[in-house]
């Protein structure tokens, strides 16, 4: 038997009994991010490749929602902040050992970006559109000019961002089910996999729909070998590891990871598409709506579950 | 300089003078600790034994927090104390994440505090707060640079362990067994 009492009364506001600092700001931003990473990949993938015709919906309909989500991600981590005045220290220093450090200022680059490459096409998507500033203009015509670097830059930073989302939590050695180098990875697949299904949501094209599939079944098949290598992983390790995977496997989040990440957000999905590619009648918006719920429920999943789980001494 | 702390599991009684030395040294809001009391019970009714353990911040070397603090609030200072700058923490919380003891909060003010080893007696060559109030004297603090030291020479001459140590933290809280 062995049994461990704070006799000084420590009850601390949640950190005691176990750690819930976080809450849904960090795994909404992390849900919202990888999925603008996944979108910007991939416009500029098909930008680079000229399917500029082909990829409408890639190229130019789903970046329209970047800016958005990448501005109500920033909003959520803004929320988190408990000392909210002093933010703006996030942008003083660029700290490389700390990911959160350079994952702000990927954000700080990105964001702009985004909203700049989204701008190029909204003449083309809303012909009535006028901007109120003639420099407005001219910026226009001069990043229309570039829209080819605009890509080369976005693909590479919407990598670092994908990445990002997950190595924020491996970072952390003091939670077991983090600690682990396959989880920036993970969730940069995941990340993808998700900001296809806007796409595929959006598009009204048979080809794009037909080709993105293929890419995003490829995606989800690699995150469930990412995910059962992680559990692999874990059980293989220490003990902090081993119950820290527990939680998964007959503990309290089983239920809801299996059923709710895998089967419904991750399998599911991905035998629809496969029913799709094979020429069966499937709702277009199934596959994409259950890829995005089971994306956002993993995020959640993973961040309560890795606020439990600790170092036993 | 290394500043460390030694607290001997045996002499310790629990009584809880430390924390509330240490609430009133540091003026620790109400509801909240820089230090606390552990008690670990193992083995069966009636071969128990029972170790007792004033814990607080471990003053790592290799600091998960300070590693981790996307502004350089956390940092350290001369002689390993490992210390917060409040008006540079954002309150992001990603210290508390990475540690592995613990030891840090959220203050309600709004940016994360925790023990500092009582750096404004210590420069003053003054104990911390909760070494001095110490009725059985369990709590050592002193220089390891120094053989001379009060914690130098009980790790000398006591066994003694630090807490997680797998967690390559390289702590500078070590406990008397």
């Amino acid at each position: 038997m062995k049994e461990e009492l704070f006799v000084s009364g420590r009850d601390i506001p949640n950190i005691d009994p176990y750690l819930h600092l976080w809450h849904w700001e960090i795994p909404l931003y992390l849900f919202l991010g990888g999925l603008s990473a996944g979108i910007l990949f991939f416009a500029g993938y098909f930008y680079v490749m000229h399917k500029e015709k082909e990829m409408k919906a890639t190229i130019q309909w789903a970046p329209m929602l970047v800016p958005f989500l990448l501005v109500i991600g920033l909003g959520a981590l803004f929320l988190d902040l408990k000392h909210q005045l002093y933010f703006w220290r996030l942008y003083t220093i660029i700290r490389f050992e700390s990911p959160m450090s350079w994952g702000a200022w990927v954000l700080m680059a990105i964001t702009p970006l985004s909203i700049v490459w989204a701008a190029t096409y909204i003449k083309d998507l809303f012909p009535k559109w006028k901007w109120p500033f003639k420099w407005l203009d001219t910026f226009e015509e001069f990043a229309i000019k570039n829209r080819k670097t605009m890509a080369w830059i976005m693909m590479l930073l919407s990598v670092i961002l994908g990445v990002y989302t997950g190595i924020l939590l491996s970072a952390f050695n003091a939670r077991p089910l983090w600690n682990t180098s396959i989880l920036g990875p993970l969730f940069l697949v995941s990340g993808f996999s998700t900001g296809l299904a806007v796409i595929i949501w959006m598009s009204k094209s048979k080809y794009e729909r037909k080709v993105l599939t293929r890419i995003d079944l490829i995606f989800i098949f690699v995150e469930l070998f990412f995910i059962i290598h992680m559990m692999m992983g874990l059980q293989a390790g220490s003990q902090a590891a081993i119950e820290a995977s527990n939680l998964f496997l007959g503990g309290q989040f089983t239920v809801t990871f299996w059923v709710f990440v895998v089967l419904l957000g991750l399998m599911f999905p991905a035998t629809l598409e496969i029913f799709e590619l094979r020429g069966y009648h499937v709702p277009g918006w199934l596959p994409s709506f259950l890829i995005l719920m089971g994306g956002l429920i993993f995020r959640f999943v993973i961040l309560e579950a890795g606020q439990i789980t600790r170092y036993l001494y | 300089m290394r500043y460390a702390m030694a607290v001997d599991t045996k002499k310790c009684v629990g009584c809880g003078d430390c924390v509330v030395a240490c609430q009133t040294e540091n003026n620790v809001p109400h509801g909240y600790c820089r230090d606390w009391i552990v008690e670990n019970v193992t083995g069966t009714y009636p071969k128990l034994e029972i170790e007792l353990r004033s814990e607080r911040c471990n003053h790592c070397e290799n600091a998960p927090c300070v590693r981790c603090c996307p502004t350089g609030a956390s940092h350290i200072v001369e002689g390993g104390i490992v210390l917060v700058t409040h008006d540079e923490c954002i309150g992001c919380g990603a210290c508390i994440e990475s540690c592995p003891y613990d030891a840090r909060y959220p203050h309600p003010e709004g940016y994360v505090d925790k023990c500092t080893f009582c750096v404004h007696r210590v420069k003053d060559g003054e104990n911390p707060a909760c070494v001095d109030v110490c009725p059985t004297s369990c709590l050592h603090f002193g220089d390891l640079d120094d053989p001379n030291s009060d914690v130098s020479k009980v790790l000398k001459n006591r066994k003694w362990k630090v807490l997680a140590p797998e967690a390559g933290t390289n702590p500078q809280l070590y406990f008397l067994t």
